[in-house]
C-alpha cells in the first residue's frame, strides 16, 4: 500500500512540471495558433471563425473548413516583416555579443574574488531587478536625451560640444538591451567557472602556460557551457523585445516584437499578429531543439 | 649518522661529502599571515634520487612542493634547483612538472591532448608530438584509450594519465603530491611499484608528498620527517625506522612502545635505563647520556618476544605480564601485553608455521623480553 502511494507521489512530482508547460506553453501556444488560420472579422473576438461548443464536435469540423493560411502567405508578400524579422535577429545578435563582452570580465571577476565577498558581489548583480523594469527603462531616457545626464556630463568635461544623439537611434536599443539583460548573462557563465576546479589552471601553468594562455585554452572552454546559456537567456528575449525599442528606439528601428504590437492594437488583426508570434517561436525553437541534438550527440559519441 | 653496518646501499650521494645536491632549501621560511607553514627548513636532494616528504596534513610539506613548483614564494630563504636560483621565476618557467593530487585532468580534453598538452605549448612539431605522446601511452599501458575523456576512465586510468601527462616534458624533477592517495589499497601497492621501475628508467629526480608512511616507506630513497613546518629527520627509511632520532619520529614511523625512565649508568656503548614502570632496561647506544638523564626507550613491537617462560636475562630487559588482546593477521600476530604496573606492550610475532591453534591465549601470564639491541634510546 506504501509502496504504491509513493509510486503515485513520484508520478506526481513528475506530472507538475509537465501540466505546468501543458497549462502555460502548450495550450497558450494552440490558442494562438489556432486564431493565426483564422481571419479578421469586426466582431468581438475579432476574428471567424468562432467555435460554439453548442454545436458540438461537427460544429468545430465545420468551423475547422474556414481555417486558412492566409495569414502565412501574407507575411511573405509584403516585404516589412521579412525585414523586421532579420533587424530583430540582427539587434539581439550584436546586444547579445555586446553584453557577453561586458558580462564575461564581471563573472570571471566575481569567480576570482574571495570566497566571502562572492554573496556580496551575486546581490549586486541581481539588486537592479529590485526595481521595476519600466522605470529602468526610463531613468535611460532621461541619461540619453539630448540634454540628458550623459551628454551634460561629457560636454562639461569638455569631451564634446554638441549633445550626441543616441536617444531614438539602435545605439539606445543596444545600451537598453546590454543593461537589462547583463544578469542573465553574468549569472550562468559565473556559475560554470565558480565550480571550475582551480587546480586546472595551476596544471595548465606548470605544463608551461602563462596565465594568459591557461585561460584561454584551459578556463575559457571550460565555462563555454556557461557562455552559451547565457548568450541563448539573452538573445532569445532580446529578439521578441518589445518594450526596449519602443522607448529607447526611434521611428526607423524596426523590430519584430513593435510590428507585432502594431498589428495587434493598432490594426487589430489578431490573426496576422498570430503568424507572426508563430514564425518567431519557430525562429527560435527550431535552432535551439538542433543544437541540443547535435550536443547531445556528441556527447554519446564520447562516451 | 648513526652507523647501522647491515645497510648496504648502492645509490647513496648524500653520504658523498664531495657530490652536489641538485634541489636546495636554504632557510626556507613560508609565512601565510600569522601562520608559519614552513619554518626555516634546509635540505638537500640530489640527482636521480626518489624523495619523500612525509607528515601529517598541515605540516608544511605541500607547500613545500607547492614553492618549488611556483606556485608559492617563500617568505625568506631561496631554493636552488640544479644551480639556479627559482628566486621570481614563474611555475610555467620552471624545469619541474608537478602531478596533482586531484590529477587536474583538461575535462574537456582527451587523454591524447592532455599528454600532449605541455608539448603543445612548447612549440614542439607536430610528429615530434605524436611519437611523444604514443611513447607515453605506452609506459603507462593506456595506449587503448588515447581517445576517451577523463570522465570515462577508472581512478587508476586517471593516474596513469596524470603522470603521463606530467612526464611527457621529460621535467628534470617530478613532484608528485599525494600521487596515490585516491586508490584503493590494492591498486596503490602495485603502483608504488611501478612508480619505483618508471623512474629508475627515466632516471630522474622524484619529490614526493605524503601522509602514508608505507608508501614513503616502500618508494622513496630518503624521507624527511616533517612536523610544524621542520624537518625532523632525514634519512633512508630503515634508519628513519631503525634509529629514529626523536620520539616524535619513533611514534609517527610504525608501531612502537615506549620506556621512559633515568640513565642509571652509561658507559662502553650501553645505557641503563631505570623506566618507571620498574623494569630494568640495558641498550646498546652510541648516544651521550649522563647518569640521572631523562631518557626514553624505544623498542619496535616486533623486536619482544613473548615466552611462557621467564628468560635466562631476566629480570633485565624482561617483564612479567599477561595477554590482553590478540589481534591475529594472517601474516602475523599482534599480542598487547599487559604488564604489572598497567602499561600495555605491544609484540607482534610472524607465523612462520602453519598452527590454527595458538599456544598463547588471552588471561594467559606471560613474559616479555627483548635484545639489548633491540630498541633506540632516546634523550628526552
Amino acid at each position: 500500500m506504501a509502496r504504491i502511494a509513493s509510486a503515485i507521489a513520484s508520478r506526481l512530482v513528475i506530472i507538475v512540471p509537465y501540466a505546468w508547460l501543458l497549462f502555460f506553453f502548450l495550450i497558450p501556444f494552440f490558442i494562438v495558433f489556432r486564431i493565426s488560420l483564422s481571419q479578421t472579422a469586426i466582431a468581438m473576438p475579432p476574428y471567424t471563425p468562432v467555435f460554439d461548443l453548442a454545436g458540438g464536435l461537427s460544429g468545430i469540423l465545420e468551423g475547422m473548413r474556414e481555417f486558412s493560411v492566409d495569414n502565412y502567405v501574407w507575411l511573405t508578400e509584403d516585404v516589412l516583416y521579412f525585414n523586421a524579422y532579420v533587424s530583430s535577429l540582427f539587434i539581439a545578435a550584436v546586444s547579445t555579443f555586446l553584453t557577453f563582452l561586458i558580462g564575461y570580465p564581471i563573472a570571471y571577476g566575481m569567480a576570482q574574488a574571495p570566497r566571502s565577498i562572492r554573496p556580496t558581489l551575486l546581490m549586486l548583480v541581481i539588486l537592479p531587478f529590485w526595481t521595476s523594469f519600466l522605470i529602468r527603462v526610463y531613468a535611460w531616457i532621461a541619461i540619453l536625451k539630448p540634454e540628458g545626464l550623459l551628454n551634460q556630463f561629457l560636454i562639461t568635461i569638455g569631451v564634446i560640444d554638441q549633445p550626441l544623439i543616441i536617444l531614438n537611434t539602435n545605439w539606445a536599443i543596444y545600451i537598453g538591451i546590454v543593461y537589462s539583460y547583463l544578469p542573465f548573462m553574468v549569472l550562468p557563465i559565473y556559475s560554470a567557472l565558480e565550480k571550475m576546479d582551480h587546480t586546472l589552471t595551476e596544471a595548465a601553468q606548470d605544463l608551461g602556460c602563462t596565465p594568459i594562455t591557461a585561460f584561454w585554452r584551459v578556463t575559457f572552454p571550460l565555462s563555454l557551457a556557461g557562455v552559451v546559456a547565457g548568450c541563448l537567456l539573452v538573445f532569445i528575449p532580446a529578439v521578441g523585445e518589445f518594450v526596449i525599442p519602443d522607448l529607447l528606439g526611434g521611428s526607423e528601428t524596426l523590430m519584430i516584437g513593435k510590428t507585432l504590437w502594431n498589428e495587434f492594437n493598432s490594426n487589430r488583426d489578431w490573426p496576422v499578429s498570430s503568424a507572426v508570434a508563430t514564425i518567431l517561436l519557430l525562429i527560435l525553437v527550431l535552432p535551439i531543439v538542433y543544437f541540443q541534438n547535435v550536443q547531445a550527440k556528441a556527447d554519446s559519441e564520447g562516451r | 649518522m648513526k652507523s647501522l653496518g647491515s645497510i648496504r646501499r648502492s645509490f647513496a650521494p648524500w653520504a658523498d661529502p664531495a657530490s652536489k645536491p641538485f634541489i636546495s632549501f636554504k632557510n626556507v621560511t613560508k609565512k601565510f599571515g600569522d601562520f608559519t607553514a614552513v619554518d626555516d627548513l634546509s635540505l638537500n636532494i640530489y640527482t636521480r634520487e626518489f624523495f619523500a616528504l612525509l607528515g601529517a596534513s598541515g605540516c608544511g610539506k605541500s607547500t613545500l612542493l607547492r614553492m618549488l613548483a611556483g606556485f608559492e614564494q617563500p617568505t625568506s630563504g631561496e631554493i636552488i634547483l640544479d644551480g639556479q636560483n627559482l628566486a621570481g621565476i614563474p611555475p610555467y618557467r620552471r624545469p619541474v612538472n608537478m602531478m596533482f593530487q586531484s590529477y587536474a585532468l583538461f575535462p574537456h580534453m582527451t587523454v591524447e591532448s592532455n599528454i600532449a598538452f605541455g608539448l603543445k605549448q612548447d612549440g614542439m612539431p607536430k610528429a615530434d608530438i605524436a611519437e611523444r605522446v604514443a611513447q607515453m601511452l605506452k609506459l603507462v599501458k593506456l595506449e587503448k584509450f588515447a581517445k576517451r575523456k577523463p570522465h570515462q576512465l577508472s581512478g587508476g586510468q586517471r593516474q596513469r594519465v596524470a603522470l603521463a601527462r606530467s612526464l611527457a616534458k621529460r621535467p628534470k624533477v617530478l613532484l608528485l603530491d599525494e600521487p596515490l592517495g585516491a586508490l584503493d589499497k590494492k591498486l596503490r601497492e602495485e603502483t608504488q611499484f611501478e612508480l619505483m621501475d618508471l623512474q629508475q628508467q627515466l632516471g630522474l629526480t622524484f619529490v614526493i608528498v605524503t601522509h602514508d608512511q608505507e608508501e614513503a616507506m616502500t618508494m622513496a630513497d630518503r624521507i624527511a620527517v616533517m612536523s610544524y613546518g621542520k624537518v625532523i629527520q632525514v634519512a633512508t627509511p630503515a634508519e628513519i625506522y631503525e634509529a629514529p632520532n626523536s620520539r616524535f619520529v619513533a611514534d609517527f614511523i610504525g608501531d612502537v612502545n615506549i620506556f621512559d625512565g633515568t640513565v642509571a649508568t652509561a658507559e662502553d656503548g650501553r645505557v641503563r635505563v631505570e623506566t618507571a614502570g620498574g623494569v630494568p632496561i640495558r641498550m646498546a647506544s652510541s648516544e651521550k647520556l649522563s647518569t640521572g638523564a631523562r631518557a626514553a626507550v624505544a623498542i619496535r613491537p616486533e623486536k619482544i618476544r613473548v615466552t611462557r617462560q621467564a628468560p635466562q636475562h631476566a629480570p633485565l630487559n624482561a617483564a612479567e605480564g599477561e595477554i590482553w588482546d590478540i589481534g591475529y593477521l594472517g601474516d602475523m600476530t599482534v599480542f598487547h601485553i599487559r604488564l604489572k604496573d598497567g602499561k600495555v606492550v605491544k609484540a607482534s610475532s610472524l607465523n612462520a608455521v602453519r598452527a590454527v591453534e595458538d599456544p598463547l591465549g588471552y588471561d594467559q601470564q606471560v613474559w616479555v623480553s627483548f635484545g639489548e639491541d633491540a630498541g633506540v634510546v632516546l634523550k628526552d
